[in-house]
C-alpha cells in the first residue's frame, strides 16, 4: 500500500472550464501524488461514488459558473452522508471573498481563489493529510 | 525587400556593433526575454531579419496593400478611416429582462453592437428546470428555454437596425432560429438581419468543451445551418471561427493561430463535401481572435491570421470572390490575464490589449471589465470597459492610418515567424489525420494542456511577473469592488416562466415539429429548417436537443485528452 497522498480532481455541473484543474492535477502529479481525474459533468453522487471506489484522501473541486454555492454544500452533504466526512473537501474556481468566507465555515476544508500558488496547495493538502493522520 | 549593397553593409555594420553590445550583455536584467508564449524575442531586429529581405518581390507575395491580397496589412482599403471598429460589448446575466435593460444601457453609452452571454444550461441545451441546470440558471449569462426569453431580451431593439452577435455553439442552430422568429414578429425581413453566430463546435472539443453531440453530427449542424442563411440571410456571419478560448484554455499565440485556422478549414471542407460553394459561404466566414498582454506577439498573430487565410482560401480552395479570401474577426482582450489582486490594474491592461487588437486591424472588439475575476461586470465598471474603446478610438491618434506597425523590421519578422509555426501545426494536424482526429485522440488538447502548465510553473518561479500576484503585491489586500450578485430567485422565476410556456402553447404543433426534427436528423433535408418550424411552436430548447441526444447520442472527451502529456 502505497505512502502517496490519493487526491480526487472533479468538475461538477455543467463548467467546462478545466485549464485550473488540469494545471492542479499536473503541479499535484510532479509533487509525488496520486491523482484521479474525473472530467467534466459530474454529479455529487458519482464525485463522491469515485471518490470512495478510489479510497482518496482528498477531493478537489473546480468551479467556475457561479454554481458553486449549489454544487460545493451538495458534495459535502453526499460526503457525510455516506460516512465519508473525513475525506478532505477543498476546492477552488471563481469565488469570491465572502462566499469563500461561507463555504469554509460550512466545512470545506480550503478554497483557493485566482492567482493563488499551486505550492500553497500542494503545501495545505500535505498538512491537513498529516493532521488527520495523527488526529 | 533590401538591395543586396544595402544588406552586405548591415550585415557589416552589425558585426562591429555586436563587439560593442558584447560589453554590454552580461549585466543582462534577467535571464531570459520572451512572450507570453514563451518564445524568446531578438534584442534587436534589423531589416536583415524580415523573411525575403533580398526579395524584391517579397512586398507584394507577402504584405500588399490593405484591402487586397493577401491582406496582410488590413481587409479593407481605407480601414478605420472609414468605419471604426465595432463596439461589441459582451454581455447577458440572468433574466431576459435585466439582460434587455443592459443591452439598452449600452446601446445608450455609445455600444455599436449586441453581443450576448447565454447561461450554462442553455448553453448545454437544458431548459432552466431541468434537474442538471439546478444552481447554474442566470449565473454567467441569459436564460433562454424558449422564444417568449427571446423576445423579452429583444424588446424595444429594432433587429433590421441593430447587428448582434450570439455566444452560443452545441445549440446555436436552435437560438438563432428563436432570434430569427423575433425578427419575424418584428417585421424584419430577413436579408435586414445583420449578426454573427459564434456555432464552432470544433473548438468546443478543444477548450471550451461546451459540446453536446459527437463531431460529425455536430458539423452537420452547421454545414446545414451556413446553406439555410447563405440562401435567406445573406447578411449573417455564419461562424466566428474561434481562438479566444483555445488562448483562454492555456495555449500559446501560434497554437491559437494554427488551431484555429484549422478548424476553419475543416468548416470549409465539410461545406464543399456537402455540396455547397466556396465562393457562396465563405464570405460569410469570421474569425474571433484572443488580445493577450505581449503586445508584438498579438499584432503580428493577426497579421500573419490574415496572410495564411488568403493564401489557403486562394490556393487551396479555390476561391475566385475576393470576399472569400478575407479574414473578418472579432477580438477579446484575454479574460485569463485578469487578476483578482488589485483589480484596477486591470482597466491598464484591457487598455493595452485593446490597443494591440486595433494596430492588428480588428473589425469589432469588447474590452474586459475589472471586475470579471469574481463576478459577471458590474455597470461601473463595463462602462469604463467601454469608454477605453472610446479613448482609444477618439483620443490616441491610432485609427488615422492602416496598419501602422507595418514594415516595422520586429512585426515583420515577428509575422513571417508565427506564419512559418502555424504551417508547421498544419503538416502536424494534416499526418495525424485532420483536425477531428486530432481531437478524438486528445492531441490538440494536450498541446493546450502542455502550454498553460508551463505558463503557470514560470509564474510560480517568478520566470514571469505578474504585478500584483507574484510581485508587487499588496499584503492583506482587501477588495472593494462591488460585485455584480445573481439572485437564487433568477432560477425559480425563471423555472416558472418555461413551465407557463409549455402550458399555453400548441402543443400538438410542439409534437409535430419535434417529429419532423426526429426524421431530418435521422437522414435527410436540412436540420435548421426543421428547427425553425420549432422555434416558432415554442418548442424548448431542451425539447430541440434532447431528440438529438436521443438520435446522435452525446460525446464523452477521451481519457487521453484530459491530461497535459
Amino acid at each position: 500500500m502505497s505512502d502517496k497522498i490519493r487526491i480526487l480532481l472533479a468538475k461538477p455541473g455543467l463548467d467546462g472550464h478545466d485549464r485550473g484543474i488540469k494545471v492542479i492535477a499536473s503541479a499535484f502529479r510532479d509533487a509525488g501524488m496520486e491523482v484521479i481525474y474525473t472530467g467534466l459533468r459530474q454529479t455529487p453522487k458519482m464525485i463522491v461514488d469515485a471518490a470512495i471506489q478510489e479510497d482518496v484522501d482528498a477531493v478537489g473541486i473546480s468551479i467556475l459558473s457561479g454554481a458553486h454555492m449549489t454544487l460545493f454544500p451538495a458534495i459535502l452533504d453526499e460526503l457525510k452522508s455516506r460516512d465519508a466526512g473525513d475525506i478532505i473537501l477543498f476546492g477552488g474556481g471563481i469565488i469570491p471573498e465572502d462566499d469563500k468566507a461561507e463555504l469554509e465555515k460550512i466545512g470545506i476544508a480550503k478554497i483557493f481563489t485566482p492567482g493563488a500558488p499551486t505550492e500553497e496547495a500542494i503545501q495545505f493538502i500535505r498538512k491537513e493529510v498529516e493532521s488527520r493522520k495523527t488526529a | 525587400m533590401f538591395i543586396k549593397d544595402f544588406l552586405d553593409k548591415l550585415k557589416s555594420r552589425l558585426g562591429d556593433w555586436n563587439k560593442t553590445a558584447e560589453k554590454f550583455r552580461g549585466k543582462k536584467s534577467k535571464p531570459r526575454f520572451f512572450t507570453v508564449s514563451s518564445v524568446d524575442i531578438d534584442e534587436l531586429y534589423t531589416p536583415d531579419k524580415v523573411q525575403g529581405a533580398d526579395d524584391s518581390d517579397y512586398y507584394w507575395k507577402n504584405l500588399g496593400l490593405p484591402g487586397e491580397y493577401p491582406y496582410t496589412r488590413g481587409v479593407h482599403h481605407t480601414m478605420y478611416r472609414t468605419r471604426l471598429w465595432t463596439m461589441r460589448q459582451f454581455a447577458g446575466m440572468a433574466t431576459p429582462k435585466e439582460t434587455n435593460k443592459r443591452f439598452h444601457y449600452l446601446l445608450k453609452a455609445g455600444g455599436t453592437g449586441l453581443s450576448t452571454a447565454f447561461d450554462l444550461p442553455t448553453l448545454m441545451g437544458y431548459d432552466s428546470d431541468h434537474e442538471r441546470s439546478l444552481g447554474e440558471v442566470g449565473k454567467c449569462g441569459v436564460a433562454v428555454d424558449t422564444l417568449a426569453d427571446m423576445e423579452i431580451i429583444f424588446d424595444g431593439i429594432d433587429l433590421g437596425k441593430v447587428s448582434t452577435s450570439m455566444t452560443i455553439n452545441s445549440p446555436a442552430s436552435m437560438v438563432l432560429a428563436m432570434y430569427l422568429c423575433v425578427a419575424e414578429k418584428q417585421g424584419v425581413p430577413f436579408d435586414q438581419v445583420r449578426g454573427t453566430l459564434q456555432n464552432d463546435i470544433l473548438k468546443e472539443y478543444i477548450a471550451q468543451k461546451e459540446f453536446i453531440y459527437p463531431p460529425w453530427p455536430s458539423i452537420r449542424l452547421i454545414t446545414d445551418m451556413m446553406d439555410y442563411c447563405t440562401k435567406n440571410v445573406p447578411q449573417w456571419n455564419t461562424i466566428s471561427i474561434s481562438g479566444y478560448h483555445i488562448r483562454e484554455a492555456g495555449s500559446s499565440a501560434v497554437q491559437e493561430l494554427a488551431f484555429t485556422l484549422a478548424d476553419g478549414f475543416q468548416y470549409i471542407e465539410s461545406a464543399i463535401a456537402d455540396g455547397q460553394n466556396v465562393d457562396d459561404f465563405a464570405p460569410r466566414l469570421s474569425f474571433f481572435f484572443n488580445a493577450h498582454s505581449d503586445f508584438f506577439e498579438e499584432i503580428a498573430k493577426y497579421r500573419a491570421a490574415r496572410r495564411i487565410y488568403a493564401k489557403r482560401m486562394k490556393n487551396k480552395y479555390g476561391a475566385k470572390n475576393p470576399r472569400s479570401w478575407l479574414l473578418r474577426f472579432h477580438t477579446q482582450t484575454a479574460g485569463c490575464s485578469l487578476t483578482a489582486q488589485q483589480p484596477e490594474n486591470n482597466i491598464v491592461r484591457v487598455a493595452l490589449q485593446a490597443m494591440s487588437g486595433v494596430l492588428g486591424g480588428t473589425q469589432s472588439l469588447h474590452t474586459n471589465s475589472m471586475d470579471e475575476t469574481l463576478a459577471l461586470p458590474s455597470e461601473k465598471a463595463v462602462k469604463i470597459a467601454l469608454r477605453t474603446q472610446q479613448i482609444i478610438a477618439h483620443e490616441t491618434g491610432v485609427p488615422n492610418t492602416a496598419d501602422p506597425l507595418g514594415g516595422s523590421y520586429f512585426v515583420e519578422a515577428l509575422t513571417d515567424q508565427m506564419e512559418a509555426e502555424a504551417e508547421k501545426y498544419f503538416e502536424e494536424i494534416e499526418r495525424r489525420g485532420g483536425v477531428v482526429a486530432c481531437i478524438e485522440e486528445g492531441y490538440l488538447q494536450r498541446e493546450i494542456a502542455k502550454a498553460s502548465y508551463r505558463y503557470q510553473q514560470e509564474i510560480e518561479e517568478k520566470d514571469r511577473i505578474i504585478v500584483g500576484v507574484n510581485d508587487y503585491v499588496d499584503e492583506d489586500e482587501k477588495i472593494e469592488i462591488p460585485i455584480l450578485k445573481i439572485d437564487r430567485e433568477v432560477e425559480q422565476n425563471q423555472t416558472a416562466f418555461v413551465k407557463k410556456i409549455r402550458a399555453e402553447r400548441d402543443n400538438e404543433k410542439v409534437q409535430q415539429t419535434l417529429a419532423r426534427l426526429r426524421e431530418v436528423a435521422k437522414g435527410e433535408g436540412n436540420t435548421f429548417e426543421a428547427l425553425m418550424d420549432c422555434a416558432r411552436a415554442y418548442v424548448s430548447l431542451g425539447e430541440m436537443c434532447d431528440v438529438l441526444r436521443e438520435e446522435w447520442g452525446e460525446y464523452v472527451e477521451p481519457p487521453s485528452a484530459m491530461v497535459a502529456s
